[in-house]
């Protein structure tokens, strides 16, 4: 619980939902005749609606990124560190908003809705969404919250993916594309370890091809396995170090196979089993596909240069050190294509031990940048 | 501002793209985006620098020099610059040679370790010259590659540079005769301007 919240605090806030009934063809070839999406606002919008900032979110993340939705709350929202009065998206200044995107499981349209066609949750018949396809969904938000064009896209992770997309997608929609420790596409590394939580998921006999609610199942040991094998590459080999060691969890080792011997086994089978407890497998199927799919530069003949050629906003990236997930080297590939395409664009790597996790961590010198960054953008 | 960079700024035609190798606090991109409305970049690795470069606005890069230019293509900047750098770079004859083909022009800037007080220094007490503008000693310097205008010159032709024109400034950064008569001698900082010599 907070016990008082604090003046850099952005407070207690409440979701909404937006329903849309356009329809929106889809990158798969299927189309979702109507729709909706959950998202939180921090701040106050402008006369000119020139200060409007949206927040992209990565693998696990949702519309709530900042403040408490009730005083009961234990944390505050995923990104916290990062945005509230005088923080480096401050919003005094700007107006932020924060969606669950679509095919997520915390309000938004996803498997865990009603498919109107059967009646029944869409489950494993929920659509595979893009990349693409959240930032044509984000835009139709933005027309519906009276925005234009956004003063800056913000995110990390896959996060910064669909900051990037917007670059390309809505050049004149975007002044400024703050792009965290991400990627223009995975490499084939990336798109193993995606692969092993998703077989992890689909071999689990309770998955039920999908269709695991009808049974009132719950693919937990799936969805456990696929996240110890995720956040494990969030950290680095450092941080794990420091976390943990070869500490044993009750001083002794046990020669068995059931009990856990050490400290990082036990650590990573509390964070699997919270996971499986809060987060839905077939949101977490698409939400890896949408990772392993991403690739602007495909329509260009793998030309990122002539992809991000359209681009008119100013860029800013950010990577860490010790991230091998999505390691500083690709977030070089963006800025060097950037640099070539004549963009605007600064790119800061810095110094950090937590590996992947840093972009969700207050350090000092990647919230000063990042204040610095933001504080300059004119709305 | 740094007499160096004052003097660089005629060399530089309006709405240029400019490359600043060790940008520092961005002082010169900032002044050449306002007087010359080029369209700078600059790179820079210390975190305090680079952080001041984001406030003014300007496109800065965390990179590092010794890593070389090869994510920079060829002739894709009209001037490459770098003030009182080369100094400190592991390897200055390939970051020259690196600069000439990513820049149609570059402009250099280096501190004369020939002028006659460092000669002094050396000569009367035996050690390596310590003064106001180079306060370090030589096992903590970040100035590994000390050399005087003539050491430069000579690795300008061996690269087969062509210097196309070049001031010694003494410490005032004056221009003056004697700096002018005998540069290596009483020049103290060194501005070259120069491009790849046709073959």
């Amino acid at each position: 619980m907070p016990t008082a919240i604090t003046a850099d605090s952005v407070g207690l806030v409440s979701p909404r939902v937006a329903h849309f009934t356009a329809p929106l063809k889809l990158a798969c070839g299927r189309t979702l005749t109507d729709y909706h999406l959950i998202y939180e606002t921090y701040g106050t919008l402008n006369a000119q609606a020139s200060n409007a900032v949206l927040i992209c979110h990565a693998l696990s993340g949702h519309h709530h990124a900042a403040g408490y939705h009730s005083m009961d709350d234990t944390k505050p929202g995923w990104w916290d560190s990062c945005i509230g009065p005088g923080k480096p998206i401050d919003t005094n200044q700007f107006f932020v908003v924060s969606l669950n995107n679509l095919g997520g499981c915390n309000g938004s349209l996803g498997p865990l809705s009603l498919n109107p066609a059967t009646g029944k949750a869409y489950g494993a018949d929920f659509p595979m969404v893009t990349v693409e396809d959240w930032v044509h969904s984000q835009a139709r938000l933005a027309d519906r919250l009276g925005i234009n064009q956004w003063a800056a896209v913000v995110g990390g992770s896959l996060g910064g993916m669909q900051a990037l997309q917007w670059s390309i997608s809505y050049p004149d929609r975007i002044r400024h594309a703050v792009v965290i420790a991400s990627a223009p596409r995975l490499s084939a590394q990336n798109i193993a370890f995606n692969e092993v939580a998703r077989q992890a998921i689909l071999s689990d006999p309770e998955f039920c091809g999908g269709h695991f609610q009808e049974q009132n199942l719950i693919p937990k040991r799936g969805l456990m396995l696929a996240r110890m094998v995720g956040h494990i590459t969030y950290l680095s080999d450092d941080a794990m170090g420091a976390k943990f060691g070869r500490d044993l969890k009750n001083d002794k080792l046990n020669y068995d196979f059931n009990s856990v011997a050490f400290q990082v086994e036990s650590y990573l089978r509390y964070q699997g089993e919270e996971f499986s407890g809060r987060f839905d497998a077939n949101t977490y199927l698409l939400m890896t596909k949408a990772l392993d799919y991403f690739d602007p530069a495909a329509a260009y003949n793998d030309d990122l240069v002539r992809t991000l050629e359209v681009a008119k906003a100013d860029f800013c990236l950010m990577s860490f050190t010790t991230d091998w997930r999505f390691s500083p080297a690709r977030s070089r590939e963006i800025v060097d294509a950037l640099l070539e395409a004549r963009k605007n664009v600064s790119y800061l790597e810095i110094e950090a031990s937590q590996g992947h996790d840093a972009f969700l961590l207050p350090i000092p010198r990647y919230v000063q940048a990042f204040r610095t960054y933001m504080n300059r953008i004119a709305v | 501002m740094r007499a160096d960079l004052e003097l660089i700024q005629d060399w530089i035609a309006p709405g240029s793209r400019v490359l600043d190798l060790g940008c520092g606090n961005g002082e010169l991109l900032a002044a050449l985006r306002e007087r010359k409305q080029i369209i700078g970049y600059g790179l820079e690795i210390d975190p305090d620098n680079i952080n001041q470069c984001l406030e003014q606005g300007i496109n800065v890069i965390e990179q590092d020099l010794d890593k070389g230019l090869s994510n920079f293509a060829t002739a894709s900047f009209d001037v490459v610059v770098m003030t009182q750098a080369i100094q400190a770079v592991h390897y200055p004859d390939l970051l020259l040679k690196e600069m000439l083909r990513v820049g149609r022009e570059c402009i250099v800037t280096l501190p004369n370790f020939g002028h006659w007080r460092c000669r002094w220094y050396l000569a009367t007490k035996g050690r390596m010259p310590v003064s106001e503008f180079m306060p370090y000693t030589w096992y903590n310097t970040p100035n590994i590659h000390f050399c005087t205008f003539e050491d430069f010159e000579n690795l300008c032709r061996t690269l087969n540079i062509e210097v196309r024109e070049r001031f010694a400034v003494d410490r005032d950064h004056r221009h003056g005769l004697g700096s002018r008569l005998w540069p290596n001698l009483l020049g103290e900082i060194g501005i070259y301007r120069m491009a790849a010599a046709a073959p």
